[in-house]
């Protein structure tokens, strides 16, 4: 134990340089993965048959393969198709892809939780289909969608370690070649271990935050 | 001068037709009431009334436009005949205010501050000033439903449809919404009310429909169709409404 205290400090600062291709890479296939799960999601309630049909074969696609295969492909296929991509780009991308069709299933669930009543409503004072989803459905979809939303995103944080297995040196990488350079196994693995709770708490406080927020004003 | 015009509407769910063959208009200013037994088809046939139901026979034209999902006179006609439903359908992130000024700002486009006046004064109108910041989950079922017809007032429409207004409220409070519905048939208001309240159907009416199986049984002006009615379903729904 006090062994851990006294060597730890000194590995943190190469650890660190894996939190920061970690959180890049984590935050930016969110966002992607955000922007597609919504243009599914949309696509899927749009109540038009062939866009609902093309969004259904992508999530049921992009969900049955590994994002592990999916990085591999767009950092080792994509070149031979003239298409090449820096690692961390390539991890923003694959996994942004990998996690869309979750998402597109969260804002999903949370528009279709929706009283079907609220759309009459507004349909009677003559909105159309797009100033419905604005005013009245993506705002109430949302309270819904927020909690299963926050855990996605703690699951990509967690998964964003996929991106190792393509070069980039996030924080899962970064520990293991220090720990196969050094041999101190325990104390590096702990405290990647303790880094990626440390960034995945505030997630959880966060969510279970709003969920009670939500429940009191329901 | 007609306002709403059905001619032989037809309507089916599937291969079940629920409305034969429906034929009637309503004139500005205007009340009337429809009443039949549950699943006799009045409230879907309110719904076609503002496209929030197709039909498959027939034609409905509110102001000469004809009622079809599919075009885009839709949306002019919806914003010239509200409808009040069952079960309120308030918009429950938005304050009682925010409810009713809603559609004159974001569908009509009408300048905020003034659509917000407006809405004040009508909320004052269904007697319910002092609850226009209030959210409505907030709001007692009776108090909802004012908000409700404050909002399809707030549209200004030639007309407003009444889904089954109080049905879905607590005995107590289905006095204080229909008596909003009463000063409303009193200031000229073209109304077609879908309800069980036949007090309110003899009282308010200018002309009572009775629907029973998907058919217009019988029609005319409350005392006759309510006193004195003709046909024998008419008489067997009354005397079984009258007993409870």
């Amino acid at each position: 134990m006090s062994q851990f205290f006294e060597q730890a400090p000194g590995y943190l600062p190469i650890l660190m340089q894996g939190v920061y291709l970690t959180l890049l890479v984590t935050i930016g296939a969110f966002v992607l993965a955000t922007v597609l799960g919504l243009v599914w999601a949309s696509m899927r309630v749009s109540g038009i048959a062939p866009l609902a049909w093309t969004a259904s074969t992508i999530i049921i696609i992009v969900r049955g393969i590994p994002g592990m295969v999916i990085l591999f492909y767009i950092y080792f296929v994509m070149p031979d198709l003239g298409l090449s991509l820096t690692a961390v780009q390539a991890a923003i991308i694959g996994l942004g892809i990998a996690y869309s069709p979750y998402m597109a299933e969260v804002f999903r669930s949370g528009i279709e939780a929706i009283d079907r009543g609220q759309t009459e409503a507004a349909l009677s004072i003559g909105m159309g289909w797009g100033m419905l989803m604005r005013r009245i459905i993506l705002p109430q979809a949302i309270r819904v969608a927020l909690p299963p939303y926050g855990s996605t995103m703690i699951m990509l944080l967690k998964d964003s370690s996929l991106a190792s297995t393509i070069t980039v040196a996030e924080l899962s990488l970064q520990g293991k070649l220090l720990a196969s350079s050094t041999f101190e196994n325990t104390i590096i693995f702990t405290l990647v271990a303790l880094i990626y709770l440390a960034m995945s708490l505030p997630l959880t406080a966060f969510n279970s935050w709003l969920e009670r927020r939500l429940g009191k004003s329901r | 001068m007609s306002i709403i015009e059905l001619k032989n509407i037809r309507k089916s769910f599937g291969t079940i037709e629920v409305i034969h063959d429906i034929s009637f208009s309503v004139k500005k200013g205007e009340v009337v009431c429809i009443i039949g037994p549950s699943g006799s088809g009045k409230s879907t046939l309110l719904r076609c009334i503002n496209g929030l139901e197709t039909y498959q026979g027939g034609e409905i034209r509110v102001h000469g436009d004809r009622v079809d999902t599919a075009s885009r006179t839709i949306r002019r006609i919806r914003t010239r005949v509200a409808m009040v439903f069952q079960r309120f359908n308030l918009f429950p992130h938005m304050t009682a205010l925010e409810n009713v000024a809603e559609g004159p700002i974001y569908v009509k486009k009408e300048p905020r501050e003034k659509a917000l006046e407006h809405a004040r004064e009508l909320l004052t109108r269904v007697g319910l000033a002092a609850k226009a910041d209030s959210y409505p989950p907030q709001l007692s079922g009776g108090q909802q439903q004012r908000v409700a017809i404050a909002r399809a007032l707030g549209m200004q429409p030639d007309a407003i449809l009444f889904d089954e207004p109080t049905s879905a409220l607590d005995p107590e409070l289905v006095g204080e919404v229909l008596s909003v519905m009463r000063s409303l048939a009193a200031e000229g208001m073209t109304m077609v009310v879908v309800t069980h309240e036949m007090g309110f159907a003899r009282e308010v009416a200018d002309r009572v429909l009775f629907l029973d199986g998907g058919v217009l049984v019988e029609q005319g002006p409350p005392e006759e169709v309510l006193s004195r009615p003709q046909n024998p379903r008419t008489q067997d729904f009354l005397r079984r409404v009258l007993e409870a």
